[in-house]
C-alpha cells in the first residue's frame, strides 16, 4: 500500500442518529396527527401547513442567501418547525398568517439569534404567541368543526375546543351540562380520539401519543421532560382545576402536543438530567396556572415559552456530579 | 445481582471474529521493538547495530522507576536503533531486528514454583521480563502492583471486560488458555497480597464463566455496555466502590489488570519468558480476513494484514486499538507493541459533516464520567480553557461515548484532547 491513511480522532464510528436523519424522524412522527388533522378539517389543514413549511424553508435560505453563509435548509431543521407551527394554528386561519409566522419563527427567533441550536425560544411556540398577541381575532375564532360533527352538537358554538367551553361557562353554559348532553364517556372518547375542534395537530390525542411514544422509544425525545411535564400538570390539576375534568384537561388542547413535541426540543431545554425535570414540572404546572388564571383557554403556549427562558438558568443550577466527587459520594 | 455504571452506550457488537480461535501468525523478517514506555524514560539500548540477538534476549534495559525491559522478538541480527512509527506518539526510537538464517527461536524452560518468591521478587521479574498493562495503557505492572504503604488493598479485579466492538483478544484467551491467565491473576494475587480476587466478564460469556467457576475463581458478570473495561467504571459495577476524583484504583483498596497482562505476567514469571508475542483481533471491512492472532511484538501492521489475505481494496484508515478510543495511523508500518489490542482496517472514511450543538444532551446523559461535554465543548470552543477545568475537563476519560452519540457529530473528544493539551502547556492565547 502506497500513500498516506486517513487520519483523526477517534472514536471511529458514530450512532445512527445523525442530526438531519432525526429531524425527519420527528417529522414522521408528526405525520399520523396532521393526517388526521386534514381527515377531520379538511384541504384547508393542508394548505396551512404548505403556507407555513415554505414561509420557514424560504426565510430560511433568504437569511442566510443575504448573511452569505452556507444555505442548510437541506438539514430539514426549517420544514420541521413549519411543520410544527402548523399543527399549532386554528385550521381556518387566513393564509397570510402563517406565512408572517413563519417568518417571525425563522428570522427572529432563530436566525437572529445565531442559527440552528443557539435560539432562546422554541420557534413554533414564540410564532405562535406572536400571533396569538397580535392577530389574537384570526387565532382565536378560526376553528372547524370538525367534519364527525362538533363536539357540543349545537352550531351556535361551531368548532370551539373543550378548553373553551371549560373556560367560559358564561358563553356556554356550565361544561358539566354542556358536556352530559354526551354521556360522560363519549365525550371523553371524541377528545382522546380528536374528533373535536382545534388546531391543527393538537386534536387527537391517540395519534400524537402513537408518535410521541415512539420518539420516547427510540430515545430521541426525554423521558425526563414528558414524565416531568405530565406528572407537573396532573398533581396540580388534582388540586385547582375540576376534578371531573381533569380527562378533558389532560387530552384536550395543546397538552399532548405540547408534552412530547415542544416541550423536548432539544435546542431550548436544559442539558443536565435535573434540569430536565425541574423543566418539565415546571412547564406542566405553569399550563395549570395559566389554564386556571390566565386570560386563554390554554395555557401550553406561554408555559413552555417561559420555561424556555429558565433554561439556561436551570443548567447552571442542576450541574450534573462528577464521578468520583465530594458530591456524588455524598448521593 | 450485578451492579452497573451511570451512563454509557450500548454499541453494536460488529463482525463477529470472537469465536475464532487464535492464529499464530508465523515470525516476521523484521521487528521493529519500540524503547518508548508509558510515560517514563525510554528504556536505555543494550545492544549495538550489527550485533546478534536470539529471542528473548534483552534489547534494552529499563531506565528509571516507570519504565520494563525490552526484549527481542525474533532472532537475528539488529540492524539499526532509529526512529520508526509508533502507534501513539507518531515515531519512536525503535530496535530493528533482522531475522538471520537459523531457525525459528523459541523459549522452553522449566517451568518456575513462584510459591517461595516473595513480592519484591515478583515484581522485579515482571519488570525485567517487560510486563506491562497489554489492555492498551501500557503501564508497569510491577509498578501498578506497588501500591503506596499508607493504602490497603483487599480486592485484585481481572478486567475481561473488552467493550469495544469487535476486540476479542482477551476473550480468546480466557477460552484457550484458562489456566496461565489464572495462574497470572494468582501471581498478581500474591504479590500485592489481596484477599480477594475476582474476574470480572460480560454476562454475556456463559462459557467462560464456567471454566474460570470450576478452577475455583470468583466471576463477576456484567452488562455489556461500552465503557465497562474502564477502571473506575468496572470498580463501581464490580464492589460498588468508588475512586475519588483524581485518584487510583488503590484509593479505592483495589488494583484492576487486564486478562492478557495476567498471561503475560504467567508467563514472565513462571517460565522466565519475556513480552515477546501478544494476541490481536485483526478485523474491519478493509480486511480480507478477520482474525484473533498471536503476533511477534514489532511486526509491522502491513505484514499482518499480508497474513490475513492482504486488504479489500484500498483502505481508508489503519486504527491502533478498538473504534472507541484506538488511534488512527497515518501509514500501515506502524509496529505491534505490547499494548496493541488489535488492527482494525476500516474501507471507508467515517462520515466528518458536522451540525452545531443542538443541546439534545445525550452526551450528558452517556458519559460515564458525569461531565456535560456540551458545555466543555462550548468553552474549549471559545478558548476558555480554565472554564473547562472547571466543568471537570480533566476528569475526560476519552472514551469517546459522546462523540458516539452525538447527532451532530461534533469531534467532541478531539476538543476535550486540544483543551487538556492546552491546558497543560499554558500556552497564553
Amino acid at each position: 500500500m502506497n500513500g498516506l491513511l486517513s487520519v483523526s480522532t477517534p472514536p471511529y464510528i458514530r450512532s445512527r442518529h445523525a442530526f438531519n436523519r432525526v429531524v425527519w424522524v420527528v417529522a414522521t412522527a408528526l405525520v399520523p396527527a396532521f393526517i388526521y388533522g386534514m381527515m377531520i378539517f379538511g384541504i384547508r389543514a393542508l394548505l396551512v401547513a404548505v403556507f407555513s413549511i415554505l414561509a420557514c424553508v424560504g426565510s430560511e435560505a433568504l437569511v442566510q442567501a443575504s448573511r452569505r453563509q452556507k444555505i442548510t435548509i437541506a438539514d430539514g431543521s426549517a420544514f420541521l418547525t413549519g411543520f410544527l407551527l402548523a399543527l399549532n394554528l386554528p385550521p381556518a386561519v387566513p393564509l397570510w398568517l402563517p406565512v408572517i409566522g413563519g417568518f417571525f419563527a425563522i428570522v427572529i427567533v432563530k436566525q437572529l439569534f445565531g442559527g440552528l441550536g443557539h435560539n432562546l425560544f422554541n420557534p413554533a411556540l414564540a410564532a405562535r404567541a406572536f400571533l396569538l398577541i397580535s392577530c389574537p381575532g384570526p387565532m382565536t375564532t378560526s376553528w372547524i368543526p370538525p367534519s364527525g360533527g362538533s363536539l357540543s352538537g349545537l352550531d351556535s358554538i361551531t368548532g370551539a375546543t373543550p378548553l373553551t367551553i371549560l373556560k367560559n361557562p358564561f358563553l356556554y353554559g356550565d361544561p358539566a351540562s354542556v358536556f352530559s348532553r354526551f354521556n360522560g364517556w363519549p365525550v371523553f372518547r371524541n377528545i382522546f380520539f380528536g374528533n373535536i375542534g382545534g388546531c391543527i395537530g393538537e386534536t387527537s390525542a391517540l395519534f400524537l401519543l402513537v408518535g410521541g411514544l415512539f420518539l420516547l422509544v427510540i430515545g430521541i425525545t426525554d423521558y425526563r421532560i414528558v414524565v416531568g411535564y405530565f406528572a407537573g400538570f396532573a398533581l396540580l390539576a388534582l388540586l385547582l382545576l375540576n376534578r371531573v375534568n381533569l380527562g378533558i384537561n389532560l387530552f384536550s388542547g395543546g397538552l399532548i402536543l405540547g408534552a412530547l413535541f415542544m416541550a423536548p426540543d432539544w435546542v431550548t431545554s436544559p442539558v443536565t438530567k435535573n434540569g430536565r425535570w425541574l423543566f418539565g414540572a415546571g412547564c406542566g404546572v405553569l399550563t395549570v396556572l395559566l389554564r386556571r388564571w390566565g386570560a386563554y383557554p390554554e395555557g401550553v403556549t406561554f408555559a413552555i415559552l417561559t420555561m424556555n427562558m429558565l433554561t439556561p438558568l436551570l443548567d447552571r443550577l442542576t450541574r450534573e456530579r462528577i464521578f468520583g466527587s465530594r458530591k456524588e459520594l455524598r448521593k | 445481582m450485578s451492579r452497573g455504571f451511570k451512563g454509557g452506550v450500548i454499541l453494536p457488537a460488529g463482525k463477529a471474529v470472537q469465536n475464532l480461535a487464535i492464529d499464530f501468525m508465523p515470525q516476521p523478517q523484521t521487528v521493529f521493538l519500540s524503547l518508548s514506555q508509558y510515560s517514563g524514560k525510554s528504556s536505555r539500548p543494550e545492544v549495538k547495530a550489527g550485533a546478534l540477538v536470539r529471542v528473548g534476549d534483552l534489547v534494552a534495559a529499563p531506565e528509571g522507576k516507570q519504565s520494563v525491559g525490552v526484549h527481542a522478538s525474533i532472532q537475528g541480527r539488529v540492524r539499526e536503533i532509529a526512529p520508526h512509527p509508533h502507534a501513539r506518539l507518531g515515531k519512536s526510537l525503535c530496535c530493528v531486528i533482522d531475522a538471520v538464517e537459523g531457525g525459528e527461536g523459541e523459549i522452553i524452560r522449566e517451568k518456575i514454583r513462584y510459591d517461595r518468591m516473595t513480592a519484591s521478587e515478583l515484581r522485579t521479574a515482571l519488570r525485567d521480563m517487560g510486563v506491562v498493562g497489554m489492555g492498551g495503557a501500557g503501564f508497569p505492572t510491577g509498578l501498578k502492583l506497588s501500591p503506596s504503604p499508607d493504602k490497603t488493598v483487599d480486592t485484585l479485579i481481572i478486567n475481561g471486560c473488552e467493550s469495544e466492538p469487535m476486540v476479542s483478544a482477551d476473550r480468546r484467551l480466557m477460552i484457550e488458555y484458562p489456566m496461565g491467565v489464572i495462574e497470572g491473576a494468582r501471581i498478581f494475587q500474591k504479590t500485592i497480597d489481596a484477599r480477594r480476587l475476582v474476574v470480572a466478564i460480560p454476562d454475556h460469556e456463559r462459557t467462560i464463566a464456567e471454566i474460570f467457576k470450576k478452577e475455583g475463581v470468583e466471576i463477576r458478570s456484567l452488562p455489556w455496555k461500552f465503557p465497562m473495561g474502564s477502571e473506575k467504571q468496572l470498580i463501581r459495577a464490580v464492589l460498588n466502590r468508588t475512586v475519588p476524583r483524581g485518584g487510583l484504583p488503590w484509593d479505592a483498596g483495589c488494583i484492576v489488570q487486564n486478562v492478557a497482562t495476567c498471561y503475560a505476567g504467567f508467563q514472565a514469571v513462571c517460565f522466565r519468558k519475556p513480552v515477546i508475542e501478544r494476541v490481536i483481533t485483526v478485523a474491519g471491512d478493509g480486511v480480507k480476513e478477520s482474525k484473533n492472532l498471536m503476533v511477534r511484538i514489532g511486526t509491522a501492521a502491513h505484514e499482518i494484514i499480508s497474513y490475513c489475505g492482504g486488504y479489500v481494496a484500498t483502505p481508508a484508515m489503519v486504527i491502533f486499538g478498538g473504534l472507541m478510543t484506538g488511534y488512527a495511523q497515518p501509514t500501515d508500518r506502524t509496529p505491534v507493541a505490547k499494548e496493541t489490542i488489535a488492527i482494525l482496517v476500516l474501507a471507508k472514511r467515517p462520515e466528518t459533516r458536522e451540525w452545531p450543538c443542538v443541546r439534545c444532551a445525550h452526551c450528558v446523559d452517556v458519559c460515564p464520567m458525569g461531565l456535560m461535554p456540551s458545555e466543555i465543548y462550548h468553552r474549549i470552543a471559545f478558548r476558555d480553557y480554565p472554564g473547562a477545568e472547571v466543568l471537570g475537563l480533566a476528569d475526560c476519560l476519552e472514551c469517546g461515548s459522546c462523540s458516539y452519540v452525538c447527532p451532530s457529530r461534533i469531534p467532541l473528544v478531539h476538543y476535550f484532547r486540544y483543551g487538556k493539551a492546552e491546558l497543560k502547556e499554558g500556552i497564553p492565547v
